[in-house]
């Protein structure tokens, strides 16, 4: 029983820092997806254009590129995360104990 | 049929079709008037809180804003979708793994403090009751502008219809509703904007139209456009006028204001499991985003339609809706040189025609040609985005006096019952409230709006992700970096804005940052205070060490659905 209890503590706290890995790294790619290409590095970006189109990179990226890329970010943070919370055996489960 | 009989059909039967919801969703318990029982799928929530969060300025203003600003409206389209990342990263999961019902529920009990508590009762109410107001005024002006009443009379129409429904139906209701509001709006909006789409460079997607050629020409429509600019002497379109410094402080401040605007939070207290609220909070930016991706496009039609319209044309030979809006007194003429000719210029001594913002949207069904039914679904979208908003936020005020005042303050012992006669009381009294205020504008709607985000930025935002994520965050780091942030960006707003807004310039801003932008160092400020206080203070009880090891793991005690019991 005691065993028991700290291997679940012990996953709880894998859990947590799993997850605050993956926030991290989406943060960093949110950052530089937003602040970096769309507003830092945008009139550099400038002088390239999407191929085929008349849009210059960096007024793409920040007003359709980096909407796109946040959506994108939700649902892959959503994704990883059913993953871990299976992995470690720490999802939800209602009355009956059912997922 | 003429344009006012489309109208009146179209907004009669989007009306109708929100009050059959309403009726068919009645609240029965606390916890249905609140977060509508947390049964809400997530794909409903998402679709809700699009409509939640897309207001009269989303669906009416923005695109006309990216329209007059070109590169420098990007600080509206990536604040406005960016903070929803996050709100899915940093609180929406572990805010609905806490449960309950509100946003101060959850700081009183994290930081196990009635003055914690009370602040963000204060701040909740604040930002919620200023942004409401901009919501009833935009009902007001759709109304009167497309069905031809006052604008009070617009007013009144709006409060009576939300007060049925978000009295009636509380979270439950308004859910619903929100959904069907979604639809209407986003239809009305994509509409429109296809149309003009095809007729300007052939492509059906605006989003792709945008970067496409001018229909019959080999430039790039955007090309086009900075040429336009160029030689009116306007900024590029594409690269905009503002600083950097000051583009990144307004993101930054939208954004983390939108994370902490306490109507859009409580929405992921409605869905079932600490999943769902992540996948919602997916699906809601996917739905903005199918909004907040045509806006540019929009914008860079209607310009570049507007200038070739009007500019060195003869004033006498513009089209109809020209005399039309210039009746509204939204666009005027004033002929300088007395040549009979449109001078439309950058330089405010030679320029001769003014435009508002506002008609960009509003117009474009007219500017482009389109049949009558679409300017009815227009007229029928904007209600629908101002009405979905403000219930939203009426139910925040309702909850914040209801239960977090009430309840959780003042009269711990009242009953079920008489907390939800207390929630539709209060829910009565904020839409009149709210009306009265759309009625007799203070007259700096606008202001007040960028005020609200600049707060939810500096007081919201910090407590609640520390809350999260430090053990060490107390009650007194946690009220001071709340008060320090709150001051601190309040005194610069209001020095700025309402006290000497003649010294409202760059030169006299703090680091280039504007007034709009000031919510993020307000933010640092916070984070800065809260830090500091907590480590010179004692850390928190073994009781909130306890509930921050719950929240931050979706299984274990107190699994978020044990609410609905």
């Amino acid at each position: 029983m005691n065993a028991q209890h700290s291997n679940s503590n012990e996953r709880r706290q894998r859990y947590w820092r799993r997850n605050l890995r993956l926030v991290a790294i989406l943060l960093v790619l949110w950052f530089a997806l937003s602040y970096g290409a769309s507003i830092l590095l945008a009139p550099w970006l400038n002088q390239f254009r999407i191929p085929g189109t008349g849009f210059r990179l960096g007024f793409w990226m920040a007003q359709q590129g980096s909407i796109v890329a946040f959506v994108a970010l939700i649902f892959v943070y959503a994704r990883r995360m059913d993953r871990i919370e299976r992995v470690e055996g720490v999802e939800e489960r209602d009355e009956e104990g059912q997922r | 049929m003429n344009v006012q009989a489309w109208t009146f059909v179209i907004v009669g039967l989007s009306f109708a079709l929100y009050i059959a919801i309403a009726l068919w969703s009645r609240a029965k318990s606390t916890g249905e008037f609140y977060v509508a029982g947390g049964g809400v799928s997530p794909v409903a929530n998402g679709l809700a809180t699009a409509a939640d969060w897309m207001s009269a300025a989303s669906f009416l203003s923005m695109a006309g804003i990216i329209s007059f600003s070109g590169y420098d409206g990007s600080v509206y389209l990536m604040g406005w979708t960016g903070g929803y990342v996050l709100l899915a990263l940093l609180l929406a999961p572990y805010l609905r793994k806490f449960g309950k019902f509100t946003v101060p529920d959850f700081v009183g009990d994290r930081y196990a403090s009635q003055v914690a508590r009370i602040v963000a009762v204060v701040c909740a109410l604040f930002v919620s009751f200023t942004y409401v107001a901009g919501q009833m005024r935009g009902v007001g002006v759709v109304f009167s502008r497309f069905l031809e009443v006052s604008i009070d009379t617009g007013v009144m129409i709006g409060m009576g219809l939300v007060l049925f429904y978000a009295v009636l139906g509380g979270m439950k209701g308004i859910t619903y509703t929100q959904v069907a509001q979604y639809c209407v709006l986003i239809f009305a909006y994509l509409v429109p904007a296809i149309f003009i789409s095809i007729q300007m460079t052939g492509h059906a997607l605006p989003q792709t139209g945008f970067g496409a050629d001018v229909q019959g020409t080999a430039t790039p429509l955007l090309d086009r456009l900075d040429g336009l600019h160029a030689e009116l002497g306007f900024a590029a379109y594409t690269r905009g006028s503002k600083s950097m410094v000051d583009v990144f402080f307004i993101t930054a401040a939208l954004m983390v204001g939108t994370a902490g605007l306490p109507h859009i939070i409580v929405r992921f207290y409605t869905v079932p499991k600490v999943r769902d609220a992540r996948w919602s909070a997916g699906w809601a930016l996917l739905f903005i985003a199918l909004l907040y991706t045509t806006a540019p496009a929009v914008a860079a039609f209607a310009r570049t339609n507007l200038i070739e319209t009007v500019s060195g044309k003869e004033h006498a030979t513009l089209p109809e809706w020209v005399g039309k809006w210039e009746q509204t007194g939204l666009i005027r003429f004033e002929d300088r040189n007395g040549d009979g000719r449109v001078q439309y210029l950058a330089d405010p001594a030679q320029n001769e025609l003014t435009i508002d913002k506002d008609i960009m949207v509003l117009a474009n069904p007219e500017i482009a040609g389109l049949p009558d039914w679409v300017v009815g679904l227009v007229a029928a979208g904007g209600l629908a985005a101002a009405l979905s908003t403000a219930a939203g936020l009426l139910l925040v005020v309702s909850s914040a006096i209801s239960h977090d005042l009430l309840k959780r303050a003042l009269l711990p012992r009242i009953s079920e019952h008489g907390e939800l006669r207390a929630a539709r009381i209060s829910a009565a009294v904020a839409v009149v409230a709210a009306g009265y205020v759309g009625i007799h504008p203070p007259g700096y709607v606008a202001e007040v709006v960028a005020f609200a985000f600049g707060l939810a930025a500096s007081s919201f935002f910090p407590a609640l992700v520390l809350g999260i994520f430090s053990r060490r965050m107390n009650a007194a780091g946690a009220v001071s970096g709340m008060l320090a942030g709150l001051v601190f960006t309040a005194s610069y707003i209001v020095h700025f804005k309402f006290l000497s807004p003649e010294l409202n310039r760059p030169e006299h801003w703090l680091w280039g940052i504007s007034p709009e932008g000031i919510g993020t160092l307000g933010m640092c400020v916070n984070f800065a205070v809260a830090w500091c206080v907590s480590r010179v203070t004692p850390p928190p009880s073994e009781d909130v060490q306890r509930l921050i090891d719950r929240i931050r793991v979706p299984s274990g005690a107190g699994e978020a659905h044990e609410i609905s019991a």
